[in-house]
C-alpha cells in the first residue's frame, strides 16, 4: 500500500512538471526573459502549485499525524543566514545558465534525453561536492572548538 | 526561441505539483522538494526512508512515459543551451540547492505554503538571480 501511494504521488508530481511546462528550459527561461522572449506560463504553474498546497496544508497540517508515518517532518530552522541567502543565490545563477531546476529535470529523466541526463549527472555532482564541503568545514569548526575548549 | 503561453496547462499541472505536495504531507508527512527527496535517497536514515524516497522518484521519471502512454507524445523539452553551460549550470544548481537546502519545490511551493520566512527569502532571492542570470548570458554575453 506504502508503494503504491508513494509512486502515485511521485507519479503526479511528474505529470504535473510535463504538463506544466517547468521541464521544458525554453519555456522556463522565457519566463524570466521580461525583455526579451518573454512567456509569463511560469507564474500560473506557480500560482496553482501554491493554491493547492497552501489550502491542502491548512488542512493537513492540525491532523495529529500524516497517515502513514508517526510524525509530521517539517523543518524548523528559523535562521535566515548567509548559508540559505548566498545558497539559494547560487542555485538562481545555475538556472538562469541550464534551464533546469531538479524538480524540473528529474521527471523528464524518462524521456532519455541526454540533455537532461548530463544535467542531472553535473548536478548530482554539484550536490555532493557541497555535501563533502560542508561535512569539512563542520569537522573543522568541531576541531576549533576542542582546541579552544 | 519564443515558447506558446500556455495558462491553462501551466494552471492545471501547478495544481497536479501542488495536489501531490498536499498528498506526500497527508501520507508520509514530508515536504515534496525534490532537492531534499534526492539528497536523502543517496543518504536514508533507514529503510523505510530511503523506500518512500525511491518509489516516489520512480513515480516522477515514469510520468513521461505515462504520458507518452496517454497522449501519444512526450512532454516538450527544448534545451536551447550549449552542452558546457548545461554541466556548468548543473553543477552550480547542485552547490546552490544544497547549500540553500531547497529548490523551486521545497521552497518556492511547500515553504511558501506554509509561510515559512526561510523559504519566502530563499525563493525571493533564487528568481532575482535566476532572472539577472538569464538577463546576463542573453542580452549582455549574448549566448
Amino acid at each position: 500500500m506504502r508503494t503504491v501511494i508513494a509512486y502515485v504521488i511521485g507519479l503526479l508530481f511528474g505529470l504535473g512538471i510535463s504538463i506544466s511546462g517547468m521541464a521544458n528550459p525554453a519555456k522556463v527561461l522565457n519566463f524570466f526573459d521580461v525583455t526579451g522572449t518573454w512567456d509569463p506560463s511560469l507564474a500560473f504553474v506557480m500560482g496553482g502549485a501554491l493554491i493547492v498546497t497552501f489550502f491542502g496544508y491548512r488542512w493537513v497540517l492540525p491532523k495529529p499525524a500524516p497517515i502513514l508515518e508517526k510524525s509530521f517532518q517539517v523543518p524548523t530552522n528559523r535562521k535566515l543566514d548567509f548559508k540559505l541567502i548566498g545558497g539559494s543565490a547560487v542555485f538562481g545563477i545555475g538556472w538562469g545558465i541550464a534551464g533546469f531546476c531538479p524538480g524540473g529535470a528529474l521527471p523528464v529523466l524518462g524521456t532519455g534525453r541526454i540533455e537532461v541526463v548530463l544535467f542531472t549527472v553535473a548536478m548530482l555532482g554539484g550536490v555532493f561536492a557541497s555535501l563533502g564541503m560542508m561535512k569539512l568545514t563542520h569537522k573543522r569548526a568541531q576541531l576549533i572548538d576542542a582546541k579552544r575548549a | 526561441m519564443e515558447t506558446v503561453f500556455t495558462p491553462v496547462q501551466s494552471l492545471g499541472g501547478g495544481a497536479l505539483i501542488g495536489l501531490s505536495s498536499v498528498l506526500l504531507m497527508w501520507v508520509f508527512g514530508r515536504i515534496m522538494g525534490a532537492t531534499g527527496i534526492l539528497v536523502g535517497f543517496f543518504s536514508p536514515s533507514s529503510f523505510s526512508d530511503w523506500h518512500w524516497r525511491a518509489t516516489v522518484l520512480a513515480g516522477m521519471i515514469t510520468a513521461p512515459l505515462v504520458m507518452l502512454a496517454v497522449t501519444g507524445e512526450f512532454p516538450t523539452v527544448d534545451v536551447p543551451i550549449s552542452t558546457p553551460m548545461l554541466l556548468v549550470g548543473g553543477v552550480i544548481v547542485g552547490i546552490g540547492v544544497t547549500y540553500g537546502a531547497g529548490c523551486t519545490s521545497g521552497h518556492g511551493v511547500c515553504g511558501m505554503a506554509r509561510l515559512s520566512p526561510r523559504s519566502i527569502v530563499a525563493t525571493i532571492t533564487f528568481m532575482a538571480t535566476t532572472a539577472l542570470s538569464v538577463y546576463v548570458v542573453r542580452h549582455v554575453i549574448g549566448a
